[in-house]
């Protein structure tokens, strides 16, 4: 379901290390299962979840969300996950060796995109 | 336990899936059905066979909501519902796809 | 509309207070609770665009006492813990 629709608005806020743990895959699991419920579905990736984004991990290995982020349109989660520039640029990474495309969102435009939704999870 | 495919042993584990994801190919999926009481035709086979590709390009298990969407997306709201799919596989259809197409069990089939 | 973020560990133990101080909106609020009651106890920079409050009974539990240091933190007990809650019509945590 396109955003505008009925249903809840969702934002999800991915702050995880691709791998190390099952919580980046989890957290991502949980936004296509929100919208695979027809809910409008956001990504916002902050801190350390940046690096899930990032192109060249090994896709075989399935621990990483990688592979998993080429479904978003599958589940219609049509807008591009926004990225928030510091975050990015803390960790020396740019846009372009990302293997999504995104919208990059400064830091202080961040709490207005927090409030902007109806269901808050940060995982 | 384990499956005979044109005299080939296959091992299974985990309730009939199979140990090694590389053993499949249609033979085994027919022998696989067979246990699960289905005679595949085209209907099964379009699902199967997306279910692998989905597999194959997100190295994702989904659960059933997920599933029914996907399939919703890919192939129309024709085939992507619960009524649809149960008839294809009344055992589950997540779990059938799966076990038949020689993917790992989803974590979400606890049976 | 607006959003409260909770924190629960220390700035030691964790980035979450800061990280989560640099996302903080103008009509949002931060309710520091556990762990994170250390920080406007010490001399923590807690600066943010919105309200900072720590909760009383976990500062009590650990023998911390209010820092007239930290004038911008407000203090709330568990029914203040809820109207925050109600107040706000979003709520966040910061791992």
């Amino acid at each position: 379901m396109a955003e505008g629709m009925n249903g809840k608005r969702f934002l999800f806020v991915l702050r995880r290390f691709p791998i190390g743990g099952p919580q980046a895959l989890e957290a991502l699991d949980a936004a296509l299962t929100a919208a695979a419920f027809d809910q409008p579905v956001r990504l916002l990736f902050l801190d350390d979840g940046v690096w899930q984004l990032k192109r060249g991990q090994p896709a075989a290995s399935g621990r990483s969300p990688m592979a998993l982020l080429g479904s978003l349109a599958l589940y219609d989660i049509a807008a591009p996950p926004w990225v928030e520039r510091e975050s990015l640029e803390e960790r020396g990474l740019t846009p372009q060796e990302l293997t999504i495309e995104v919208t990059v969102l400064a830091r202080d435009r961040v709490a207005a995109l927090l409030d902007d939704c109806d269901v808050l999870l940060n995982l | 336990m384990e499956l005979i495919v044109d005299g080939k042993r296959i091992a299974t584990r985990d309730k009939g899936f199979l140990a090694d994801p590389a053993d499949w190919n249609e033979a085994v999926a027919l022998v696989i059905a067979e246990r699960e009481r289905l005679a595949l035709d085209a209907a099964h086979w379009e699902i199967i066979h997306f279910m692998r590709a989905y597999y194959r390009d997100y190295h994702h298990l989904p659960n059933n909501r997920q599933f029914t969407k996907a399939v919703q997306k890919t192939l129309g709201p024709d085939k992507g519902n619960s009524r649809y799919l149960y008839g294809l596989f009344p055992g589950g259809p997540l779990r059938q796809v799966c076990k038949i197409g020689g993917l790992p069990r989803p974590p979400s089939c606890i049976t | 509309m607006a959003v409260l973020h909770i924190v629960k560990h220390s700035p030691d133990a964790s980035q979450a207070l800061r990280r989560c101080l640099a996302r903080v909106g103008p009509s949002d609020s931060v309710l520091l609770i556990e762990d994170a009651v250390y920080a406007p106890a010490s001399d923590a920079a807690l600066r943010c665009a919105g309200k900072i409050y720590a909760l009383l009974p976990d500062m009590a539990a650990r023998g911390l006492t209010r820092n007239p240091l930290q004038g911008d933190v407000e203090y709330v007990d568990y029914a203040g813990f809820v109207q925050l809650v109600v107040n706000h019509d979003k709520v966040i945590s910061w791992n």
